[in-house]
């Protein structure tokens, strides 16, 4: 069984290179002479908003992305390392010395100093300015005083500035992947020009957010058209191969879609479902995929009695087909998903939910019956959010291989789901994904599965797992640190508090006048990277 | 005529009130929490969920909280002010950026309802039963059988991607020929009715006693059916054509998603999905306004069209 799995794995990208080389004497990506003067034109929704510190969906991370260059970025194992950053180092977890690279400036020609950084981190943790991304900073001492209606204090006591290059960030707690964290985009610098008076973002600021990235804006932002950025010439960086990007706003991926088929859009970054199918003959090998950090469970509320057994949870886990779920349902469009991480996560293993993640109905039904699971199985999610085919067949498969009666409910929002599971009202098995903030293990199990965690919907608390992510916090290296955090997620394992279902994909595409698009983990395109094609 | 309009344009302030009450009552209802609608399924900081709470007054609730929202509403919208949508834009600048571009593809959308409608309508109904009129009768059947949600993408998958005779999207600024596709599309439906309301219309008047007299009287053709036909014919048709203008105006969802056209669907379409509350009732505001004005203009043109009708 364990071999047939394995062989499905290794069979299942050979297959699609395979379909795709076949396809690809057709199109002609990639292969022409790179145009240096050219733009790109990359498809995105219309961004919520365009502050560092307040943008959290990838659209508007996507434009930051150019405007911005961060103080760590991550190598092919998914590893940080500096980038605007000269260094990044503690010797205890608990106090960080970030010193910069010199030479950076913004592109209003205002010199990047320790504090462009300071400032606007304090924005962004201060709770009236009520920044989507404050959250980010809640590791830095002195993030409580800023909270509530009437914060103490306006400045974070964690963050002080050494001098003109460096500053040093003390964490209440220690907490060894802060460098890890680094890379994402609420921890952005502001140049003083964002600010009309100290704390204060000026108006206007996010039409056109003047960054310290290897591009500029040209223009402003025009709502629900575009965002238009030119390569900046004086950033002392990795210089980006084109001369400058359109993100073209789109409310549907079907129209953007049409336009990158015609050649009049260069990057579509999610290809319409229903366009999946027809996608490798469309688009040839010009059409991509790349692991994304989204990860689908579906969650017990341990707290109820029947579900209290982890039995019970792992022969509910063994009798779903992930793999036919995905590839029927999901056209392959998912991955299915046997671990608690994703693998866009340095510390990623296949399969650490070992047996527990074989379909083997024969013996799921045993060992249901053993430990005396309900007879009655309830699956609830919400409604507005394309989940109903795959919740109805998964309810097939149980009722067919555990021989239990099985329901799917539907409720109108995801908010409603959490408003019941948290007032512990009954509501059977429920649906949850969840989407990383930063590239680390810690991120996919302190919040989820550890005793005080945000989003622990579950009632799942084991000390020793907490303890564990606690060692992990604390550990002198990053290597160190991930060990902990493999044993702990090794204790959910044997618990199952969630059954992983899938995992995220990026199915992207891209024009005949583009070439070397990446999508990098945040599920942006790389704009180092890409080039124009002549 | 004057005294008509005057109390038509009084009528339409209460109907505008009105309105507004019960779209606003609906929103007000049917609002789970936006909060979350916004940030989609991650969690929301209690800072943030604080922060939008004041600036929106989200704690009002229950019936108190209703009025209190609403009549605050209404003070900054008697201002000039349609105040903020939740991810804090101004909504007087979203509809500034999003009517022009549905003005222009409704008044394309309608063009092409009236020059081809119209005009295939009256030849259809001269000669009924011929080969033009069962064979318009096929394709407006066809046409009025076939979803926007389907003839759309279709349309811009032949004539788009395919034969690339048009572009694909027309995006937020474009030119009159990106949006003649979308325009064409978006007009079919109210074309293929036109179309069959002007035959029925004018083969029936056809055969009417002035049309008869104005025959023997030996008046040329083209002035019987251009003058006399026409003109009672049209009536029905402009009452059409004016409930379909506010149609056209209030944004064609469908249209404007496929063919990526930044207009009144679209950013209605997207304030529904997020629960924007503000948002909704600011364009349905401007919308209620629309109707209203059309629906006057049909009513004056009924008295233009047809003598024998006044107003006092």
């Amino acid at each position: 069984m364990r071999v047939r799995r394995l062989a499905a794995w290794t069979a299942l990208p050979l297959a699609a290179t395979l379909g795709l080389a076949a396809c690809g004497s057709g199109g002609d990506g990639g292969s022409g002479e790179s145009d240096p003067n050219a733009a790109v034109r990359i498809e995105i929704a219309e961004p919520q908003h365009l502050v560092p510190t307040n943008t959290n969906e990838t659209s508007g991370s996507q434009v930051l992305s150019a405007l911005f260059s961060p103080l760590v970025d991550y190598d092919e194992a998914n590893r940080p390392h500096e980038v605007a950053a000269e260094s990044v180092t503690s010797s205890d977890n608990t106090v960080w010395t970030v010193k910069l690279k010199d030479g950076y400036t913004f592109h209003n020609g205002e010199k990047v100093t320790a504090e462009s950084y300071i400032d606007a981190w304090n924005y962004g943790a201060y709770a009236p300015n009520g920044q989507n991304s404050s959250y980010f900073f809640e590791k830095i001492a002195g993030y409580d005083d800023l909270q509530g209606e009437q914060p103490k204090a306006k400045t974070l006591t964690g963050l002080k500035k050494v001098d003109d290059l460096t500053f040093t960030v003390t964490l209440s707690q220690p907490y060894s992947e802060f460098r890890t964290m680094l890379g994402y985009t609420a921890f952005y610098p502001l140049p003083k020009a964002a600010f009309s008076a100290p704390g204060v973002l000026a108006e206007g600021y996010e039409q056109a957010p003047i960054g310290q990235g290897a591009f500029r804006m040209k223009g402003s932002w025009q709502h629900d058209a575009k965002v238009e950025v030119e390569k900046y010439d004086a950033f002392p960086g990795q210089q980006p191969k084109v001369a400058g990007v359109e993100f073209r706003i789109y409310q549907q991926p079907t129209a953007a879609y049409a336009d990158v088929l015609s050649d009049n859009l260069d990057v579509i970054k999610t290809i319409p479902t229903e366009n999946l199918s027809t996608a490798g003959t469309d688009l040839g090998d010009r059409f991509q995929q790349s692991s994304a950090s989204s990860l689908q469970v579906l969650a017990f509320p341990t707290f109820q009695k029947e579900f209290s057994n982890p039995e019970v949870r792992k022969a509910i886990s063994m009798a779903i087909d992930r793999d036919e779920i995905t590839r029927s349902i999901f056209k392959d469009s998912q991955q299915p998903a046997r671990s608690f991480v994703s693998p866009v996560v340095a510390g990623y293993r296949e399969d650490t939910i070992g047996a527990a993640g074989e379909f083997d109905p024969a013996k799921a039904k045993a060992m249901y019956e053993a430990a005396g699971g309900p007879k009655k199985i309830e699956l609830s999610y919400n409604g507005d959010g394309g989940h109903k085919d795959w919740i109805d067949a998964t309810c097939n498969q149980l009722k067919a291989n555990l021989g239990v009666e099985c329901v799917g409910t539907a409720e109108p929002k995801f908010a409603d789901l959490l408003t019941k599971v948290t007032a512990k009202q009954p509501v059977g098995l429920f649906r949850m994904g969840w989407v990383m903030d930063y590239p680390s293990m810690e991120n996919y199990l302190g919040p989820l599965y550890s005793s005080n965690g945000s989003s622990n919907y579950y009632g799942y608390s084991n000390p020793e797992f907490d303890k564990l992510l606690a060692e992990g916090a604390t550990a002198p290296t990053e290597d160190e640190a991930v060990k902990k955090y493999q044993a702990a997620e090794d204790l959910l394992a044997e618990d199952m508090p969630v059954i992983p279902l899938r995992y995220g994909q990026n199915n992207f595409g891209h024009s005949t006048k583009v070439k070397n698009v990446e999508m990098d983990l945040f599920d942006r395109i790389d704009l180092l990277k890409i080039e124009a094609v002549k | 005529m004057l005294r008509f309009i005057l109390r038509r344009l009084l009528q339409m302030v209460l109907a505008f009130f009105g309105t507004t009450l019960i779209v606003y009552a609906l929103m007000f209802a049917g609002q789970g929490d936006p909060i979350q609608a916004l940030a989609g399924e991650r969690p929301v900081t209690a800072a943030q969920r604080a922060y939008l709470t004041e600036k929106f007054h989200l704690d009002a609730t229950g019936v108190g909280g209703f009025f209190y929202r609403y009549f605050d509403y209404l003070k900054n919208l008697l201002q000039g002010d349609l105040g903020q949508s939740l991810t804090g834009r101004q909504i007087g600048d979203i509809l500034a950026a999003a009517w022009p571009v549905t003005v222009k593809l409704a008044l394309i959308a309608m063009a092409v309802t009236i020059v081809f409608g119209v005009t295939a309508g009256v030849i259809a109904g001269i000669r009924r039963a011929g080969i033009f009129d069962n064979a318009t009768l096929v394709l407006t059947l066809l046409v009025l059988g076939i979803p926007t949600i389907v003839l759309a993408p279709l349309a811009q998958y032949l004539l788009g991607v395919r034969w690339q005779l048009f572009p694909p999207t027309a995006g937020a600024d474009p030119d009159l020929y990106a949006l003649l596709l979308p325009g064409i599309v978006l007009g079919s439906l109210s074309l293929a009715t036109a179309l069959r309301l002007t035959r029925t219309s004018v083969a029936e008047n056809l055969r009417a006693d002035y049309v008869r007299t104005a025959r023997s009287k030996g008046l040329v053709k083209r002035r019987i059916v251009g003058v006399h036909v026409l003109r009672n014919s049209l009536i029905p048709v402009v009452t059409f054509l004016g409930v379909e203008l506010g149609n056209l105006m209030s944004g064609a969802i469908i249209t404007e998603g496929v063919f990526n056209i930044p207009g009144v669907g679209f950013n209605l379409f997207r304030g529904i999905r997020t629960e924007d509350g503000p948002l909704v009732v600011g364009i349905v505001s401007v919308l209620v306004v629309v109707y209203l004005v059309s629906n006057l203009v049909v009513d004056v043109l009924y008295a233009v069209l047809d003598p024998r009708i006044r107003y006092e």
